[in-house]
């Protein structure tokens, strides 16, 4: 089999957190706390799981906007944890990200020519006439006019600003995208004509998609395989198909179960979890999901679980399967 | 039949901006039945929430303008006095909101703000308001309530938050209670904690609920009947069944349809071209036609009235005023 585009090997995130009148560390946020998992060239990895679940952290470390704690990250067959500044900005015109919120990510003082110009300056295409011409090329391809190139972000709304995030994505040719809730700042509507936008860009250029969100319907939709988050950890990790048809894990199977269906005849059986996520700066000890599940035995409380393969390409971490 | 608890009859809510007038709520028409749960759908700007905050009168006027009728009990309510308004609110009529930190008073404990609402309403002494405070915390089904009265909302969850928005709406016992997207701000499995109590406390209360939403299937599972809006209009009404079994209006349609199944993965999701207009920018015909794919030369011209089918369905559509309706859907709904 060909090598995996990118390869995550035990990556911690742990924040420290300061107190006391010297600021002192007192304690530390394990944010991320040993993830590993792989993204095949032209594949699409969905990463879900509930706000604070680390899996926006997991996906900022893997452009090291965040320098990870622990763990290394191979791109290519390279370790990227390792690079120098100068490699590294190299190497991210490799890798590129789609952010949620298309008010805050574009400069409300740019006009978008000059939003997406900035990519394309800073990797080194020197013409400026040639930069235009890009530009034109780039607002075409995300399905909008190259008219727009002299506008402003508020004149747009938040479906096309969405589009010109994207499109400044894809300015420097990147392999993989990194998308952080792309659509969950929009409209039903407005969310299905960005969600095959970016599968027809993912056919048309060969990319690979990191699609970090927590819609599960979203992620079914766009994910080859997708892997499940809780407490900064992966807990089920395989194909989406047998991911949603056969979940293993019983905080994945309540997770799908709380997901309300549009469809008035669909009855299912909802496992309620009772209470919240812990703080991931006193998480539980073994099993971080021990204190909702309601699966839970006593070896739950003392032993974390291994993160094991228990069908071809199925990973889960539950001491319920051997 | 009993009365319906609330009647709005061809209520517009606009503001006066430096552009002119701008219309957000352009004459809509419901009924709030009691003890039902009625659902609001739409995107955002389509009104729903302007509709709202015009029905609890926490519109400002001016900017805001608001004409036609909200009949509470045959009170109409544009009409009534803030003196008055403040005796419906909480009493009659409570109101949660979506995102719960906001709604509550960070320098005050729960305890304090639960009392004080009771206080209001119900003239009752201090040690009475405290223990129906405390009832109503486990109620919504708050572990610890004693320990949670002198507690701050900072300290609380976003679901523990919402459940204290809840019991504070549900103290006095209203008649309905408007829910304004009270989910939207949590994760699945503490939205489905939240959707369980309500539906609970619906059952228990007969407290009518109308819950304003952007989500299908929230609506899918919580909702008897629905009222579909769209720029300011509401272009579909029915109950449940027969909006997402029959769907009329081709907004509904493409509503439904676009959103992701979890169940079944499709190829390509069917998307609806082109955004939701501006309030005010679409002045003559059918506010959807530009993003039709039905639309003729008289969608663009009139606009057309919303019609009650002979199924009880009402819909805001020219296609079946001409009889063409059913079979232009009925092959959209198919392709899907």
């Amino acid at each position: 089999m060909a090598e995996p585009l990118v390869k995550v090997e035990n990556l911690k995130k742990h924040f420290p957190v300061n107190g006391g009148i010297f600021g002192k560390k007192i304690g530390e946020v394990k944010a991320v706390d040993g993830v590993s998992f792989f993204i095949n060239k032209g594949e699409t990895l969905g990463l879900v799981g509930e706000s604070g679940c680390g899996k926006s952290t997991t996906g900022r470390m893997l452009l090291r906007l965040l320098e990870p704690s622990e763990g290394s990250i191979y791109f290519e067959g390279r370790d990227i944890t390792k690079l120098s500044k100068g490699e590294l900005r190299k190497i991210r015109r490799e890798m590129q990200m789609v952010f949620q919120d298309p008010f805050a990510s574009l400069n409300p003082r740019h006009t978008v020519e000059k939003i997406l110009e900035e990519p394309l300056i800073v990797h080194g295409m020197k013409s400026s006439a040639e930069r235009k011409k890009r530009v034109r090329e780039l607002l075409e391809i995300v399905g909008l006019n190259s008219y727009h190139a002299k506008r402003y972000p508020h004149q747009f709304s938040g479906g096309q600003r969405q589009r010109i995030g994207i499109a400044r994505a894809l300015a420097v040719n990147p392999k993989l995208i990194i998308a952080d809730e792309p659509v969950s700042a929009l409209d039903v509507s407005i969310q299905s004509q960005v969600l095959n936008l970016l599968q027809d860009l993912q056919e048309e250029f060969d990319l690979t998609y990191l699609f970090i969100a927590h819609d599960l319907g979203v992620v079914r939709h766009i994910s080859d395989r997708v892997g499940v988050m809780y407490l900064g950890r992966i807990v089920e990790l395989s194909d989406s198909e047998p991911l949603y048809e056969n979940p293993k894990h019983p905080y994945t199977k309540a997770l799908l179960s709380a997901v309300p269906i549009p469809d008035v005849e669909h009855q299912s059986e909802r496992v309620i979890l009772q209470g919240d996520v812990p703080s991931p700066s006193n998480p539980p000890k073994g099993c971080p999901f021990h204190t909702r599940c309601p699966q839970a035995m006593e070896e739950c409380a003392n032993k974390q679980p291994l993160f094991k393969e228990v069908e071809k390409g199925h990973y889960v971490a539950c001491h319920l399967y051997k | 039949m009993r009365n319906p608890v609330l009647k709005v009859k061809d209520l517009r809510t606009s503001f006066l901006t430096d552009d002119g007038e701008i219309p957000a709520v352009n004459g809509i028409s419901f009924e709030v039945n009691p003890g039902e749960v009625l659902g609001i759908v739409g995107e955002s700007g389509c009104g729903k929430s302007v509709t709202s905050l015009s029905i609890m009168g926490l519109v400002p006027t001016p900017p805001g303008k608001i004409q036609g009728e909200i009949l509470y009990n045959n009170e109409n309510l544009i009409r009534a006095s803030e003196k008055r308004m403040r005796q419906i609110r909480g009493n009659d009529i409570a109101m949660i909101f979506q995102e719960p930190m906001t709604s509550l008073n960070p320098v005050f404990t729960i305890g304090n703000q639960l009392i004080e609402a009771i206080r209001i309403h119900k003239k009752w002494p201090k040690n009475k308001a405290k223990m129906r405070a405390i009832e109503i915390l486990k109620q919504v089904g708050l572990p610890r309530a004693e320990e949670l009265m002198n507690e701050y909302p900072h300290q609380l969850s976003g679901g523990m938050r919402q459940r204290v928005m809840i019991a504070m709406a549900m103290v006095c016992e209203p008649k309905l209670l408007i829910a304004d997207e009270p989910t939207t701000a949590l994760d699945v499995t503490i939205q489905a904690q939240i959707l369980d109590l309500m539906k609970r406390l619906n059952k228990e209360t007969d407290t009518a609920i109308m819950m304003i939403t952007h989500d299908l299937g929230v609506v899918a599972q919580m909702c008897e009947r629905i009222v579909v809006m769209y720029a300011g209009e509401v272009v579909e009404e029915a109950d449940v069944k027969t909006i997402f079994k029959h769907p009329k209006h081709p907004y509904t349609v493409g509503l439904i349809q676009s959103v992701p199944d979890m169940r079944l993965k499709k190829d390509r999701l069917y998307s609806i071209p082109g955004n939701v207009p501006k309030p005010g920018s679409t002045k003559t015909g059918c506010q959807f036609a530009p993003r039709c794919p039905h639309r003729n030369e008289r969608c663009l011209a009139e606009t057309p009235p919303l019609d009650t089918l002979e199924t009880g369905q009402k819909v805001r559509c020219w296609l079946y005023q001409e009889g063409k309706g059913v079979e232009a859907i009925g092959r959209a709904v198919g392709k899907g």
